[in-house]
């Protein structure tokens, strides 16, 4: 059993740490009154910004360039949302189209049509001594490539932030009601257009992970929906740090329970799995009003 | 400007605004398609020549791919449109189309030795009615439980994929069960051509009566008023208006899934003839872009659509023709989305601004006269 289990969760980690990453981001976002269905172009552009920089000066640089771009794709979609009050829905929608289109476009003139076999640095994994060794989730917790280490020091750090610092509390009020924080001496634009920013930098860290610790080079659209299934993980966390890392893990159990059936031999729908978490999201957002209730102010541009 | 006496026929409308945003569109393609072949080193010359062979340049490249390829972006794009006149936010015209298609797909092989003429009409009717029933949970939890239309309209399009990916895993898979996909429609059940010799089909002739009838029942109708007033101002629409505001949503936002549905449905009858996971290629998000440069107005959305047909067909040809990658389609209609949001602003700031000239306008002189 125990050598079934153990690649299940080290999977599951796996899939679910850009998932995580992206998606606490946006969690910020949405905390401040803003939803960025831009996310996917800021993946896509840090996936993009990892290569190009690991490509040119090193490991370093890859993750660097990623959160560049991650920020580039998010301060557009700001400008757009802030400055021209524009819808946040439509402009994300076009934001995940420039971000999609203008990676594929640069990739293919840079890279030309085949995508060549490029050799860019990876992160691999980073063993832990003595505690990966516990059985079960030893390999999954503490055998995985640095960004998912990350993850485990900004969930806390974020909680506390968010709900333990003034900054945190101006966030939340921004987000409920932008009036009433305005009229507490807060300025609104200011606190959305850095959640913003930090969710397109933690955007790009996931599009980092998918390139350096993952899949070992870019592909157009290899981002493949997580943006989206982003928004997803947040609604299915209630908005909360831990929980929308605890969501993140499920979406990524879904994803790994495909591989596990196949590996099993058995032949049930996987599909169920995969839609499963989406279900579950919907129902937290029906069923639990009281808690998974999305900030009051969500969506609206003033 | 618009009172009684100084009303503009609908085609003058039509054609005062069409125009000079058709040329701006033309203007924005050709700079892109130039921007990248100098920045890429293609032939710019080559670039443009490929784009017009492949959109417009022959009756062939404009009946066989720039409308065929404009049905299923007009559809989801009215449907979108649709949506946000009432002010319902509909993320999930993909998901709808897809279940649109799996349902049309289902009816039309199970009832394949029946009368041609039944079969499609019978599987258009499932394509709409699957699309409206994918619209009904998401319609639910925003009307009872508050649940925000665009999280739970993504959700259930992540849903429509994963069940169409078991479907052609399982119970519509091909005989061989080889490949993930259904079995081709039998010859018989495929939508007539328009054109005989081409591939227009007969989707696109009901996408424009789709259009049509929309705009019918926008402009002349009282749901239509209910719809308009339900979008633009839906407190006083409830207060001064007495309507329900909350079934108007919810009935506008199954008829708009029920339009999706219908072009996933088409899309199977009239061009991939089989069910699989990417029959959509991202029509329901580029169905944003369609409504909106389409001011989200059902005749403008339908020529909106036919744009991006061509686009997308001409795009097609350069990429075989001149070896520009084809998403730069993609970043085209993120600058006509994130330039309509500009010029709107602009809009807005400059009708804000007080007039130039002394002499007030007529209406303020009213709001003067009312406040004296």
């Amino acid at each position: 059993m125990i050598d079934v289990a153990a690649p299940f969760l080290e999977a599951t980690v796996r899939t679910a740490t850009p998932l995580a990453l992206a998606a606490l981001g946006e969690m910020v976002a949405e905390r401040a009154g803003v939803i960025n269905i831009g996310v996917e172009g800021a993946i896509i552009a840090g996936a993009f910004g990892a290569l190009v920089g690991a490509g040119a000066a090193g490991l370093g640089a890859g993750f660097a360039l990623a959160i560049v771009a991650g920020c580039l794709v998010s301060m557009v979609f700001a400008v757009f949302v802030v400055a021209l009050r524009a819808d946040q829905i439509i402009t994300g929608a076009a934001v995940t189209l420039l971000g999609l289109g203008l990676t594929g476009v640069l990739y293919r003139t840079m890279y030309g049509a085949s995508g060549a076999a490029l050799s860019i640095p990876t992160t691999g994994v980073l063993v832990i001594p003595v505690i990966s060794e516990l059985p079960w989730v030893g390999r999954a917790l503490f055998a995985q490539p640095v960004t998912t280490y990350l993850l485990y020091a900004l969930t806390p750090a974020l909680a506390w932030w968010l709900y333990r610092t003034h900054a945190g509390l101006a966030l939340r009020a921004v987000g409920e009601s932008p009036d009433a924080a305005r009229a507490a001496g807060v300025r609104p634009d200011r606190i959305r257009v850095a959640a913003m920013l930090f969710g397109g930098a933690l955007a790009g860290l996931a599009g980092a992970t998918l390139v350096l610790a993952q899949a070992g080079t870019f592909a157009e659209g290899m981002s493949a929906g997580r943006g989206f299934i982003a928004i997803a993980v947040v609604a299915l966390g209630s908005w909360s740090p831990w929980r929308t890392l605890l969501a993140a893990v499920l979406f990524g159990a879904g994803f790994a329970t495909q591989t596990l059936l196949q590996a099993l031999g058995w032949d049930v729908p996987y599909q169920i799995f995969l839609a499963l978490p989406y279900l579950l999201a919907l129902a937290a957002l029906a069923g639990a009003a009281g808690r998974a209730r999305a900030p009051a102010a969500l969506g609206r541009s003033n | 400007m618009r009172g009684p006496a100084g009303r503009r026929s609908p085609v003058h409308e039509l054609a005062a605004t069409v125009v000079p945003a058709l040329a701006l569109l033309v203007v924005l393609v050709v700079a892109i398609l130039v921007i990248t072949s100098l920045a890429g080193g293609y032939d710019a010359v080559a670039v443009m020549r490929a784009f017009w062979r492949g959109s417009f340049g022959s009756s062939d490249a404009l009946l066989s791919s720039t409308l065929v390829r404009a049905t299923p972006l007009i559809l989801a794009g009215l449907a979108v449109a649709f949506a946000f006149r009432a002010g319902i936010l509909n993320i999930g015209a993909e998901g709808q189309i897809l279940a649109g298609a799996a349902a049309a797909t289902t009816v039309a092989l199970t009832l394949a030795d029946r009368p041609a003429a039944l079969v499609i009409t019978a599987a258009l009717v499932a394509g709409a009615a699957g699309g409206a029933a994918w619209a009904l949970l998401p319609a639910i939890l925003l009307r009872w439980f508050g649940v925000l239309d665009v999280i739970s309209t993504i959700m259930m399009n992540f849903v429509a994929l994963h069940g169409v990916g078991y479907l052609v895993r399982g119970p519509l898979q091909e005989v061989l069960g080889i490949y993930p996909q259904s079995s081709t429609l039998p010859d018989a059940v495929h939508l007539p051509m328009m054109v005989p010799g081409t591939r227009l089909h007969l989707g696109f002739a009901l996408a424009l009566v789709v259009s049509i009838a929309l705009a019918v029942i926008l402009r002349s109708t009282a749901a239509g008023f209910r719809i308009r007033v339900t979008g633009e101002n839906p407190f006083a629409a409830r207060i001064a208006g007495g309507i329900d505001v909350q079934r108007t949503g919810m009935r506008v936002f199954l008829m708009s899934g029920a339009i999706a549905g219908l072009a996933g449905a088409i899309e199977v009858l009239g061009v991939t003839f089989a069910l699989y996971e990417n029959l959509s290629p991202g029509f329901g998000y580029t169905a944003i872009a369609v409504a909106l440069l389409g001011a989200l107005d059902p005749v403008r959305v339908m020529l909106s659509g036919i744009f991006f047909g061509a686009l997308e067909a001409g795009a097609g040809a350069m990429q075989r023709d001149a070896g520009v990658p084809s998403v730069l389609v993609s970043v085209i209609q993120a600058m006509i989305i994130l330039g309509l949001l500009a010029t709107a602003w602009w809009r807005a700031k400059r009708a804000a601004a007080p007039p130039p000239v002394p002499g007030a306008s007529e209406g303020e002189r009213l709001d003067e006269a009312t406040a004296g």
